[in-house]
């Protein structure tokens, strides 16, 4: 009974925060729409639903989204097996790759598949420019990184004995992965499939870019709506429709999910061998495809008037020509940072929290049901429009006791609520994996909750929490979409400073986004490069 | 074995202490001394112009800066009794009426207003927001690239269906731009009701659309910072001085002075402001000679108050339509959502 105390006030903490800084905004927003004039109107929003631009609005976003989903999970696997199982020169630098991709502004990856794809360009042959092939092809690029993390981690702690077992008894490698190590995979795989699909479902900058303004998401649709048209009760029935999706994915993915298979101690990665050939191959064609934007970037970012030169890295000490800044774009990277460290620690300790919480699987019953709708709670954010949760921002949290709206705390809220569904997506396979046999023997020879939780899950997360921290830390620095649609004060993160850049005419400013981009993307790269080196430090302790 | 977890609780409560420490640097000043501006992302001023404000009248002005003209103008209207700011810059003519209607502005018209302003006031609403700049949204073109090729460039609307560009022209678009919606107006302004015919054969003619005016300028125009493929553009009557040579002469583009539309900013006052005598006063200061003659260099606009001289480039290279379209704010309000339905059935495939 007190346990169960005690869980429920754990519990309750973080069902507060996200009440306060996501609930209620998304609700007061929705709420303006289905009371337009005070009177509860559902007929109008019903109406919307009938539009037929809204079906083609809702299939293109489940055929995009679904289609770079398998897209990103069929290429990810290969990868993650060969960055997180085998160890050789470069493959730390190659896992800060992937994740590279994902933290970057969406319009500054527009520009740089808008140069490659165009008919000029050096993929112009493949007559992708404003198809749904560009942007599917965009939502990989974006995404892939998260299945190769979150995977890849995962991989790490799967017991190999398995494995080696069916191996022994005769079974080819194939067999070995389909049979064993696939089922046991499946967690992690459906966790960052959900993800993922999130993602792309609810992705802005790469439709609107991409596809050349010919095609619509909900997403995009729902932006338009708000801050165009002003049409809240359409927004409002597009937000509801986010809300059955993401619900639909969420309970679909509990169904799938399986029992984890148990942790083991882990062992070093080995050499890649002569069969690994074709997954290395594979491994560097991904690369490859994730590099081609990032280098047609740093390429831009060094030309100034048709010579090489550094002078577009010197200029962001300065404001950008004709003042297209209000500071200097080196104080932007500045409060990048210093958002990203608040951010990343709100949401790590948070979804740490939320993770325990949830990875505690009770037998069966209401406790099970209950656990899973706890934990769909906090996966909400993924699914649901940045438009509207800053708009709600702006039109709840506007008296006090939470009057918040020119609070400096506003933005690392917001990233920290984007960023929670991934902290507990990556922790809480990682957590779930643990034999609960062994917290019960701790128990049992007389450790406290406390002492258990540091005895067992800890050792058994660490690896988790870390890569839940860098990807969150990443995910702040990059995030524009809820940042841009709240108050922007005079101290701008490098990603707005980038956009703001790319706004104001002139090839001097250009050049400097272009610069501002790769250091974001360098900055991210070594945050993550320390991630990972922490990590490898620890490994030989377990 | 306890080293490590000691290290690993202190990580955790490290990050808490962090977070409680920000709680503190939060703050918002609301005093008699300061005022709160929301504007748009374009919004950009030399910091001694501002200074210069705030050693006359003692405020210090803090600009906060919400998208685009059209999420500027919603934010406000869905703030609306408990303003998210004292006053606002950058409603332009085709926002201005919703604006108005909405009721989220304050009576506030200058005491001596320079005589050019007033052919710039709305028909309605003009007590309410005060003209501060002006801009012509025109087609631009490349004359580089047509020199190069031989071809003579476009000069008018119907000349960009013509086979002779087909596949030469990015615009903006409507529905993502107040560059494209001005581009859209432009035509309406032109066409009337033929619009949608002119817009079926301009879509036919392969245009390329874009989300905003950096994608179409800066990504795809031939004389942008991206070295794109179209060497037609939409974009402003002041961009070609920005395409000057390095090595000086004439810029390289130019604006076809017959495909414009004029985009007027106004700045008011919002109703339930704590500092509304201040921005009173910052209005004041926007239509005065220092900060009027800020504007082309900062935001790339011209002065309402057309007795400021204009920077030299501009004089030369930029000049402002004779004659461009026009279509009035309330019939902007009135039918802006049907005709961005209708644009975009027509430009999706």
């Amino acid at each position: 009974m007190r346990r169960n105390l005690g869980v429920a006030t754990l519990a309750a903490i973080p069902l507060a925060v996200i009440g306060v800084f996501f609930l209620y905004p998304v609700g007061g927003m929705v709420a303006r729409g289905f009371w337009p004039d005070g009177s509860l109107d559902v007929h109008g929003v019903l109406e919307v639903l009938g539009r037929s631009r809204v079906h083609r609005v809702l299939w293109f976003t489940v055929w995009t989204a679904g289609t770079a989903t398998l897209l990103a999970v069929g290429a990810g696997l290969p990868v993650a097996f060969v960055l997180h199982r085998l160890r050789f020169g470069g493959s730390a630098a190659v896992r800060t790759l992937m994740v590279l991709p994902f933290v970057l502004p969406t319009v500054v990856v527009g520009v740089a598949f808008g140069q490659l794809l165009r008919p000029t360009g050096p993929l112009g042959g493949l007559g992708l420019e404003g198809t749904p092939a560009a942007i599917i092809a965009g939502l990989v690029f974006f995404n892939i990184g998260v299945v190769v993390r979150t995977v890849g981690a995962f991989w790490e702690g799967i017991d190999r004995r398995t494995e080696e077992a069916a191996a022994t008894l005769g079974a080819s490698p194939f067999r070995v992965f389909r049979t064993v190590t696939l089922p046991a995979l499946v967690p992690a795989v459906v966790s960052s499939a959900s993800v993922v699909f999130l993602f792309c479902a609810t992705s802005f900058g790469v439709v609107l870019t991409l596809g050349g303004l010919r095609y619509s998401n909900i997403e995009t649709e729902i932006y338009l709506l708000t801050t165009q048209e002003l049409d809240l009760q359409a927004a409002a029935a597009l937000s509801i429709l986010q809300l059955v999706m993401i619900t639909v994915l969420l309970v679909l993915s509990h169904r799938t999910r399986r029992t984890p298979a148990i942790a083991q101690a882990v062992r070093r990665a080995r050499r890649p061998g002569f069969r690994d050939t074709g997954l290395l191959l594979w491994t560097a064609v991904v690369t490859a495809f994730l590099l081609v934007p990032l280098v047609t970037l740093a390429l831009a970012s060094l030309r100034d008037g048709g010579r090489w030169s550094l002078s577009n890295y010197r200029a962001l000490q300065t404001t950008g020509t004709d003042n297209a800044l209000l500071v200097t774009a080196t104080s932007g990277l500045l409060r990048s940072l210093e958002i990203a460290i608040q951010a990343a620690s709100f949401a790590l300790v948070l979804g740490s929290v939320v993770a325990w919480l949830v990875s505690r699987r009770p037998a069966a019953g209401w406790r099970r049901r209950l656990s899973a709708g706890f934990d769909g709670v906090f996966m909400l954010p993924l699914g649901v429009s940045a438009v509207t949760l800053g708009f709600g921002f702006l039109i709840t949290l506007d008296h006090p006791p939470v009057d918040l709206r020119t609070s400096s705390l506003l933005i690392p809220i917001a990233q920290a609520m984007v960023a929670l569904p991934l902290v507990v997506r990556t922790v809480a396979p990682v957590l779930s994996a643990v034999d609960p046999r062994l917290r019960e023997a701790a128990a049992s020879l007389g450790a406290g909750p406390v002492r258990v939780l540091l005895a067992v899950d800890l050792p058994h997360a660490w690896r988790g929490l870390l890569a839940a921290t860098g990807f969150a830390f990443a995910v702040s620095l990059g995030e524009f979409g809820a940042t841009s649609f709240l108050a922007r004060d005079d101290s701008p993160t490098l990603p707005v400073v980038i956009f703001q850049l790319l706004s104001h005419p002139g090839p001097a400013n250009f050049g400097m986004a272009m610069a501002a981009s790769v250091v974001l993307a360098a900055a991210t790269g070594t945050v993550m490069l320390l991630v990972d080196r922490l990590r490898v430090g620890s490994v030989g302790a377990f | 074995m306890r080293t490590r977890f000691t290290g690993i609780v202190a990580v955790l409560l490290g990050s808490i202490v962090v977070l409680a420490g920000c709680g503190s640097s939060a703050s918002s000043t609301a005093g008699s001394k300061t005022i709160v501006i929301a504007t748009h992302d374009s919004w950009a001023m030399s910091k001694s112009v501002m200074a210069a404000f705030t050693k006359q009248t003692g405020i210090t002005v803090k600009i906060e800066q919400h998208g685009d003209a059209g999420e500027l103008t919603n934010k406000l209207v869905l703030t609306k009794g408990n303003p998210i700011a004292d006053g606002v810059f950058g409603i332009d003519n085709t926002f201005a009426t919703r604006a108005v209607d909405a009721g989220i502005l304050a009576d506030y018209t200058p005491w001596s207003e320079p005589a050019s302003v007033s052919r710039f006031n709305l028909a309605q609403g003009s007590s309410q927001l005060t003209p501060i700049d002006y801009g012509d949204v025109c087609v631009n073109v490349d004359n580089t690239w047509f020199a190069k090729k031989k071809l003579s460039p476009p000069k008018t609307f119907e000349d960009l269906t013509a086979p002779a560009y087909k596949g030469l022209t990015v615009t903006p678009a409507a529905t993502t731009s107040s560059t494209g919606l001005a581009f859209l107006a432009g035509t309406i302004g032109r066409f009337g009701n033929g619009w949608k015919a002119y817009w079926t054969k301009l879509t036919a003619n392969g245009l390329k659309i874009d989300p905003g005016w950096t994608e179409a300028y800066e990504g795809d125009f031939t004389a942008g910072g991206g070295q794109g493929t179209y060497p037609i553009v939409v974009s402003y009557s002041s961009s070609p001085p920005y395409t000057v040579p390095k090595a000086g002469g004439a810029p390289t583009t130019s604006a076809l002075l017959d495909t414009c539309f004029r985009q007027v900013e106004y700045a008011g006052v919002l109703k339930g402001a704590s500092n509304p005598g201040g921005v009173e006063k910052f209005i004041d200061f926007m239509q005065g000679r220092q900060f009027q003659a800020a504007l082309p260099e900062n935001m790339y606009v011209y002065p309402v108050d057309t007795t400021v001289a204009l920077p030299p480039d501009w004089a030369r290279w930029a000049p402002v339509s004779p004659h461009p379209y026009a279509v009035s704010a309330a019939d902007i309000t009135a039918n802006r959502n049907a005709w961005l339905r209708d644009w975009r059935d027509l430009t999706s495939r």
